[in-house]
């Protein structure tokens, strides 16, 4: 401990993580030093989460080390982790909403056990509160479920910072500033300074640009995986932050011919915070921004607001495609065709009965067209690989007679050749007058769209037409902006 | 100090407010029950009930569902008839398997990621098979030390309202005050975070359902000390009745909202309810139809205060 040169807190080396045939940690190596601020960015599964998740121990690398103080850590786990002094404000609430913040605090804190907890956990939470946010005016009796989203950020924040017998180290800050306001982001921002300057380490992720800047000693630049640029921040810019987060020049022959759909009557139309929504038909409007920042909740209003309430409408207006295909997508025990049919029920029966013939004809058909590849289309769902279980959600939603699509980031983790086949399959629909909304977190697919809405903060605040739907532009929107 | 209740007092206020209405109506109906006697009968079959929905709450508390609630009761109150009275070490060592039994359901549920619906409603034919084995006919007889316990005239408070008291200060210092009862009810909050933290959930689920088999015992029990003697089919209707109990104290199925007193309140309620509709003079064929209307009743205004409660928050 004496007289050595400054060692790591905790060093990634090498890491690799995968999920499925997706990369998301292609060989990262990263060392969090003593009394420094790391700010990590990058755009949607560019591996930062993956990165934290192995940081604080939820997660282990199927290749890499983790070592802590210059020593390889063995077996590296949650509680390895916290005995370190790792923490971590994760983006969604990790609380408990039944628990008062008293006893939230007793949760964390595993050690705070014995005979009077509830004081002992009370002055710890408190004062770190008080240390954070001066002021706060939080009633830690209050469960949690019962305080405002500022306020449960705020007390999740103090929990990080709390120090009770193990002091926190390293603190990671996922998006911590994202339901604060301006002051409060202030009062963060300045302690995670004091707390850095007194020795500790933080990594800071934010899609704030500006609190990165002014708040990081050193940026980390991630993409696909990888560490594409690592500097003190004072050699970054606001714009050379997003040149660095983008990256490949797309292949043009990839982009579609501009259309001219000025003329079109408008099919879709919703307007709510930021520029209202309007799709017209035959039109591919692409739904950007990073992850979580209300394309998903755009795209439910819409469904909503177009499908009947209680009674069926006898001409469905819109179909849905799900991304997330286990929550909202495939009957797991049903057959290939059954699953496709589900939604065309209505068309292919008559006076309440299935017509089995018409079924298979239409389920035979599809198949052809769009190539799903297998024997039978009585077989369970499940024997089809993940890209051609997504092609029969495709193929269930363009089957209805509905004008307008809606697409929930339908490609998540499918193979690069079922993902071309969809785009001609899209593309030929939107030919032929249908609408498609197109929710995407891969910015190859967002440039395939006529037109762009960037999401930021639930609210639409970018709109991109033609030649200016490009990456940059798109990467520009989504993180620009000063503070909330 | 704001002056604010707080959500756990506004979710007792339904249940406090219904079984003070309930007794008004009862004393009203019949002013001979306001007496120490009368308060016993009134309440009297409440105490094992009361436990069973402490047993049923400490499930729902890690977001599960006990099925097999009214006949582990049944099968223990066998057990109390017969062995505990006879051969009273082997009857203390079947109960104790017993809880651990129901510690290791916890465990075999969390592992497998079983639905406890399913579980323990196999279970349920299980205990009923067992207590069916033991007392195929009703029979046995109460221990003496349950039966001396179960009708003990304490001064001034009849026994059942002391006994509800003591098990509602008990289940609410275990639940409610205890680091286990934070870990149980985080649990039932969220998860993922309780194990973020460090926390093993298999111990938390097992310890959860291993308390509830520990106050499903002492319903047995108690059971039989009011009874004295015992049937395999004698608290089948504990199952629903647990369950309505937790609800209409306050607690919620999912979630890891629960609140003992408010269960103790609620069984109390439930009980009540019976008696109310006998003193009405209604028929017996209508009782149980018209005590399901008393329980919507109730929770139609739960509803309406957690939407009351919701808005608030929304503004």
């Amino acid at each position: 401990m004496t007289g050595q040169a400054l060692q790591a807190v905790i060093e990634v080396a090498g890491a690799r993580v995968s999920f499925g045939a997706v990369k998301a940690l292609d060989g990262v190596t990263l060392a969090i030093m003593p009394g420094e601020c790391v700010g990590l960015v990058g755009h949607n599964g560019a591996g930062k989460s993956t990165i934290v998740g192995v940081i604080n121990g939820g997660l282990t690398p199927h290749e890499g080390t983790v070592s802590g103080d210059g020593a390889v850590i063995a077996r590296y786990g949650i509680i390895a982790a916290r005995s370190r002094g790792v923490r971590c404000v994760f983006q969604e609430l990790s609380l408990c909403p039944n628990l008062t913040v008293v006893e939230n605090t007793r949760l964390m804190h595993r050690q705070l056990g014995g005979f009077g907890w509830r004081a002992r956990a009370r002055a710890i939470i408190g004062r770190s509160l008080d240390t954070v946010f001066p002021g706060h005016g939080i009633d830690c009796e209050l469960s949690v479920g019962e305080l405002s989203i500022a306020e449960r950020q705020m007390v999740e924040i103090a929990m990080a910072f709390s120090d009770a017998g193990i002091t926190p180290r390293l603190v990671i800050l996922d998006e911590p500033t994202s339901s604060l306001d301006a002051s409060l982001a202030e009062q963060m921002l300045a302690h995670v300074r004091r707390f850095v300057g007194a020795g500790g380490s933080v990594i800071f992720i934010s899609h704030i640009l500006g609190e990165i800047l002014s708040t990081a000693d050193r940026i980390v630049v991630m993409k696909d995986g990888r560490i594409v640029a690592e500097r003190p921040a004072a050699d970054f810019t606001e714009h050379s932050l997003v040149e660095a987060m983008g990256s490949v020049v797309k292949g043009e022959e990839r982009r579609r011919a501009a259309r001219d759909l000025a003329n079109a009557p408008v099919v879709l139309e919703h307007a709510g915070r930021g520029l209202p929504f309007r799709a017209r038909r035959g039109e591919i409007v692409g739904l950007a921004g990073l992850a979580g920042h209300g394309q998903t909740g755009m795209l439910m209003k819409l469904h909503a607001a177009s499908s009947g309430d209680w009674l069926p409408r006898k001409d469905p207006a819109v179909t849905f495609v799900a991304g997330d295909r286990r929550l909202n997508g495939v009957f797991e025990l049903w057959s290939i065709l059954r699953n496709f049919s589900i939604a065309s029920l209505g068309d292919l029966s008559r006076q309440g009965l299935v017509q089995a013939d018409a079924e298979a004809e239409r389920g035979a058909d599809w198949r052809k067209r769009i190539e799903i590849r297998t024997r039978d289309m009585g077989n369970g769902i499940l024997s089809l690989s993940g890209g051609n279980q997504q092609k029969v959600l495709f193929a269930r939603a363009l089957s209805t007679r509905a004008p307008v699509v809606l697409m929930d980031d339908p490609m998540r983790g499918v193979d690069v050749g079922t993902k071309q086949e969809v785009y001609d399959i899209v593309r030929q629909e939107a030919a032929n007058g249908r609408t498609f909304v197109w929710y995407s977190t891969e910015m190859e697919e967002v440039c395939l769209c006529d037109r762009v809405y960037v999401f930021r903060e639930g609210a639409i605040v970018a709109e991109l037409a033609g030649e200016a739907v490009t990456e940059e532009s798109i990467l520009a929107a989504s993180f620009e902006g000063t503070a909330a | 100090m704001k002056l604010r209740l707080s959500a756990d007092a506004i979710r007792l206020l339904i249940p406090a407010l219904s079984l003070t209405v309930l007794l008004a109506a009862v004393f009203w109906l019949q002013p001979r029950a306001m007496s120490y006697v009368g308060l016993n009968l009134l309440f009297n079959l409440a105490v094992p009930i009361a436990l069973a929905t402490i047993a049923q709450m400490l499930i729902m508390a890690v977001n599960d569902l006990d099925l097999s609630m009214g006949t582990f009761v049944s099968f223990v109150a066998c057990v109390t008839a017969t062995f505990l009275r006879d051969a009273p070490l082997l009857g203390v060592l079947i109960l104790a398997g017993a809880i651990l039994v129901y510690a290791g359901l916890g465990v075999v549920i969390h592992l497998r990621n079983l639905p406890s619906i399913v579980v323990t409603l196999g279970m349920s034919f299980v205990w009923a098979g067992l207590a069916v084995l033991m007392l195929p006919a009703p029979g046995g007889q109460a221990p003496d030390w349950v039966r001396t316990l179960m009708t003990a005239k304490p001064p001034f408070v009849p026994m059942a309202i002391v006994a509800s008291v003591f098990i509602a200060v008990i289940a609410h210092f275990l639940v409610m005050r205890s680091s286990l009862g934070v870990l149980i009810r985080g649990v039932g909050g969220n998860q993922r975070s309780v194990e973020r933290a460090g926390w093993s959930v298999v111990y938390a689920r097992a310890m959860a359902y291993g308390l509830a088999g520990l106050f499903a015992v002492a319903a047995g029990i108690a059971l039989v000390g009011l009874t004295t003697s015992a049937d395999a089919n004698i608290a089948l209707r504990y199952t629903l009745l647990s369950i309505a109990g937790v609800i209409l104290g306050g607690g919620e199925f999912i979630g890891g909202r629960v609140s003992p007193i408010g269960a103790v309140v609620g069984a109390l309620t439930l009980t009540l309810a019976g008696s109310f509709l006998s003193f009405l003079r209604i028929s017996p064929d209508w009782q149980i139809g018209a005590q399901g209307a008393i329980l919507i009743v109730v929770l139609a205004l739960r509803l309406l205060l957690n939407r009351i409660e919701n808005r608030e928050k929304g503004r």
